[in-house]
């Protein structure tokens, strides 16, 4: 699975919410650059899921018109100026929130992926 | 973070925006690096990576939720970056809309501060008139309105709570003592009249309640304006006395100048007036009532008490009260006449602004289609097409808000000439003015129009396809030809109502300006005039005060003969009296009214009127004598019906005896030039002023002016006979003067305006409608070169081109004539409707108006053909 940086109108709702659910899941174990975001969900899904700069710096902008995240210019291990993104407790709740919604989800689509092998389809 | 603080931010944050993804790429080359990539090779890859710099900024923009703005932004600059680009097409629209845009803003001024702005008091909207009303009767003279009687005014004002009543009655008179004697307007009044308008003294007092009744000492509250001229301005004109009609009173007060009630000059208590009319119920003598709804209640509270009381006094006073209420409505300003004027007025700036409209929507429509190409390819290249649209929205926006701006300009400076070249002053002119409200219409219109012309382009962007229009090779989609030639029709028909409608006003002008007014208009001097007020109750002295005045009018050089006169010709004011020729008095309703005038013995020579049979009167006509009345010739048609008018008796409501007929003069048109003719009232009779009874006259005197025939100019006369006519106490005056010539001319003030604003209108809207079609033609045959080159190449000759180009416009252009013919005879249907002495629409005026257009049209439409006569057939083959 790829998310593409295609058309703004073209992404879904479910893939939107999933970028979103995983910056913010990213963040839960400290501040972040935009970078480093994308590079750890790429690392944490082993190369599966490369988030790309035209999704991911829009999505920073939505979360943090949404309030679900602060920035704030700082210096980096390397002594560089980056704008890190810091989860706020709003952001938090929305987490979790998501983290059950998508745990039904996921329940929910094995659920359909089982009834299709069931008998009685006629094929 | 609001989206405001945002906007202002909105520098900053691209810069962040940039700093950010500068980091991005940065990280990622290092990354790269240390991965073991050549560091060129890096760079490069992590660039590509990034998918461009510009579109991620693009969607962090829509993310961010300022994206309009942004577009806005450009959109906004790319317009102005166009219209710089093509300086001539942004000059001619923009004047056309600073045109358009200003006539409709100067009116819509007018408008507002004539007809919508409330009274000038504080708190308009609690204030309410109260009028007598008659329950079934219906007079033909003044409808069912009537002024109240003053004991009806006095019980309503004591019964009813909801209202606070007060009351004035005009009464000018004569301010003699130091200074000149002038005649100044005032007003009797109840006490509370200014508290009830809300209106404090800027110093001393107002009236009191004990002011307020007979035989109390005469007090006045006087105006700003009084006060600077005949006191200077002095705090001790306070406690002064000033003589009124040869009264002295104490003045208590002054009053602002804001308190502007039929422009008086002096308040007098009204309860001081004792004359024995003021105590019955059943005469009207002219009181007007204004009246404050008190807090907590309302104006239907109000009415329903003013219903309650009027039936108490139908039931105690039944001959004077039966069938008449009361009925309290909002208080308006006065606007007279203007009202129908300025809608007038309005309709014809709405066509001129309409057609400044189209105009640009053909000029924009034929900038689009030439620039399909642009278009086109920009949709290839992915544009949205919602986001063209909005460009080309934006675009017109920007040119109609630029050309409203100019037009607000031009109405600023309009404005005030407009309202000082209104014939005959305009009321309530001093509340006219530019305001919020105004400029917000001037937005409002200009916004509209540039959506109504910036519609024309985007009508025709959705069935845009971008392959053809990349195919035609340069050359256009004949889409446009078929807007475009409705923009002709359009602008015709709309050129042809206004233009009509100056025509048939210009002839009705010309014809009224040669009507025959019945006197002779050249040499005569008229004014009103007040004879010393301290012999006014005294009427055989007021006789012979009168007396003087002709005498010694008669001595001053220059005077051919002197006269005087109640109501003078074409001057407002008149008296219209009942009559009937043989007894039994028919009922009131069924009476023939006519028009009294009282006149002494040389009336006929300083009018100039004609004399067609019998005799006019002479001295010997005087109080005691015969009683006699001269009629005019249609009286004598439709009282006496053929028959010898002379020696017959006449019953006037003037008195309880009949008149002798002696004598038949000519009609005068009395209500003007062009109103006469209409008019419901038009017989006419003349009486001796000296046969007037004792009791009447000084009533009569009151009313009187005196007409001069002059061998000289007669306004060079006005100071010699002030002076001369003042009288042993230096306290008679002259006022209201006026030649009769300016009287006539007057009544043909409303004509001779909207003649010219009109003329100038349909002026501006031919020239528009011709530049637009130039504009078309134009562009259309310029569309066309290939074409005529190949037709010429195939042996078609110059003339033939021409006749080609010019047969198409005259077709759009005959459509246009056709339609635009309906509507202007509309149109002047209304004008016959709303302007005095409109002629019927007439087929020559009509066919003129309809030739001028279609030529200065067809000669508009010829430039562009000849020029496309002159296509060489090869340089316009090559342009394939």
């Amino acid at each position: 699975m790829t998310l593409h940086s295609s058309r703004p109108d073209a992404r879904t709702d479910l893939l939107h919410g999933t970028l979103d659910m995983l910056i913010l899941r990213t963040l839960q174990w400290g501040p972040q650059h935009g970078y480093a975001i994308g590079q750890t969900i790429r690392a944490q899904s082993s190369d599966v899921l490369q988030v790309e700069a035209g999704s991911l710096y829009p999505a920073l902008q939505r979360l943090a018109k949404k309030g679900w995240v602060t920035a704030k210019w700082s210096q980096t291990e390397a002594n560089q100026r980056a704008k890190f993104y810091r989860l706020t407790p709003e952001g938090k709740k929305q987490l979790l929130r998501e983290e059950s919604r998508w745990d039904e989800l996921v329940n929910a689509i094995g659920r359909v992926m089982k009834a299709a092998l069931a008998p009685g389809t006629e094929e | 973070m609001t989206w405001l603080r945002r906007l202002l931010r909105r520098a900053e944050m691209e810069d962040q925006l940039d700093r950010e993804l500068g980091f991005h790429l940065e990280r990622h080359t290092a990354d790269l690096i240390a991965r073991g990539v050549a560091p060129d090779d890096a760079r490069r890859q992590a660039r590509l990576e990034l998918g461009g710099p510009e579109q991620v900024k693009e969607q962090c923009r829509d993310a961010r939720g300022t994206r309009w703005v942004d577009d806005l932004w450009q959109d906004g600059r790319y317009a102005l970056r166009t219209l710089r680009r093509r300086p001539g097409f942004a000059a001619v629209a923009l004047l056309t809309l600073a045109l358009g845009s200003g006539a409709t803003t100067v009116i819509f001024t007018v408008m507002r501060g004539v007809l919508f702005k409330p009274v000038p008091f504080a708190d308009p909207a609690t204030l309410v008139k109260v009028d007598e009303q008659t329950k079934g009767i219906v007079d033909y003279r003044w409808g069912d309105r009537w002024a109240f009687s003053y004991p009806n005014f006095l019980d309503c004002q004591r019964e009813v709570r909801s209202l606070e009543m007060a009351a004035f009655r005009y009464g000018g008179g004569t301010v003699s003592g130091a200074g000149d004697p002038e005649f100044v307007d005032a007003l009797q009044v109840s006490a509370n009249l200014m508290s009830v308008l809300g209106v404090a003294p800027i110093a001393g007092r107002s009236l009191l309640p004990e002011d307020d009744r007979p035989g109390a000492a005469p007090v006045a509250v006087i105006s700003q304006a009084l006060w600077q001229r005949r006191f200077g301005a002095a705090p001790s004109a306070v406690g002064a006395t000033v003589t009124f009609e040869a009264t002295p009173y104490t003045i208590v007060g002054v009053a602002p100048a804001t308190f502007n009630v039929r422009g008086a000059a002096l308040l007098t208590p009204i309860a001081q007036n004792t004359r024995p009319f003021m105590r019955l119920r059943g005469a009207h003598p002219g009181i007007s009532v204004w009246a404050r709804i008190r807090p907590g209640a309302t104006r239907a509270a109000a009415q329903a008490e003013l219903d309650v009381v009027s039936r108490s006094l139908a039931a105690q006073y039944p001959e004077s009260n039966a069938n008449r209420g009361f009925i309290a409505e909002p208080l308006r300003p006065d606007a007279g006449g203007v009202r129908s004027m300025l809608w007038l007025l309005m309709g014809a700036v709405a066509l001129v602004l309409l057609i400044a409209c189209v105009n640009v929507a053909s000029l924009l429509l034929a900038r689009a289609v030439s620039q399909d190409r642009e278009v086109a390819l920009r949709i290839a290249l992915g544009a949205g097409r919602g986001r063209l649209v909005r460009q080309s929205l934006t675009e017109s926006a920007v040119l109609g808000i630029s050309g409203g701006t100019l037009g607000v300009a031009l109405a600023a400076i309009g404005v005030q000439p407009f309202v000082l070249l209104w014939p005959g002053g305009l009321p309530g002119a001093d509340r006219v003015q530019l305001d919020w409200s105004v400029l917000a219409f001037a937005l409002g219109v200009s916004l509209a129009c540039g959506f109504l012309f910036g519609l024309a382009p985007v009508l025709r962007a959705p069935s845009q396809r971008p392959d053809p229009a990349l195919r035609a090779g340069g050359r256009s989609v004949t889409s446009s030809r078929q807007l475009h030639s409705i923009f002709i029709v359009a602008e015709i028909a709309l050129a042809m109502v206004l233009l009509v409608s100056a025509g048939m006003l210009g002839r009705t002008l010309l014809r009224l300006s040669s009507v025959d007014p019945g006197v002779n208009l050249e040499n005569v001097l008229t004014s009103r005039m007040a004879v010393s007020p301290s012999i006014l109750s005294d009427p055989a002295r007021v006789r012979a005060a009168w007396q003087a005045v002709i005498d010694r009018g008669h001595r001053v050089p220059g005077v051919r003969a002197i006269a005087m006169v109640d109501t003078v010709p074409m001057r407002a004011g008149n008296n219209q009296v009942g009559y009937w020729t043989a007894p039994p008095e028919p009922e009131r309703m069924q009476k023939p009214l006519a028009l009294a005038n009282s006149v002494t013995p040389e009336y006929l020579d300083v009018m100039g009127i004609p004399l067609r049979r019998g005799r006019f009167f002479d001295d010997h006509d005087r109080l005691g004598s015969e009683p006699v009345v001269v009629i005019d010739e249609v009286m004598a048609q439709r009282a006496f019906a053929g028959q010898d008018p002379l020696g017959r008796r006449l019953w006037t409501d003037l008195a309880p005896t009949p008149l002798l007929v002696v004598g038949v003069v000519g009609h005068v048109r009395h209500w003007g030039l062009a109103a006469d003719d209409r008019a419901q009232v038009r017989d006419q009779f003349y009486y001796p002023f000296a046969q007037v009874s004792d009791a009447n006259v000084r009533r009569w005197s009151e009313l009187m002016s005196v007409a001069v025939r002059t061998g000289i100019e007669p306004l060079s006369l006005v100071e010699t006979l002030r002076h001369e006519l003042r009288g042993p106490g230096g306290d008679q005056v002259l006022y209201a003067t006026a030649t009769l010539e300016q009287l006539a001319n007057a009544t043909l003030a409303e004509q001779r305006f909207l003649v010219v604003l009109f003329g100038a209108f349909a002026s501006l809207a031919m020239t528009l409608a011709c530049i637009g079609i130039y504009g078309v033609l134009a562009y259309l045959t310029g569309q066309r070169v290939p074409e005529f080159g190949v037709r010429m190449a195939l042996g078609a000759s110059a003339r033939d081109v021409v006749r080609l180009v010019l047969g198409e416009s005259a077709r759009m252009i005959a459509a246009g004539a056709l339609l635009g013919a309906g509507a202007a005879w509309a149109a002047g249907r209304v004008l016959q409707k709303l302007v005095e002495g409109m002629i019927d629409t007439e087929a020559s005026t009509f066919g003129a108006m309809v030739a001028i257009l279609v030529l200065a049209a067809l000669l508009a439409s010829f430039l562009p053909a000849r020029r496309a006569s002159r296509v060489d057939a090869m340089t316009a083959l090559r342009q394939e």
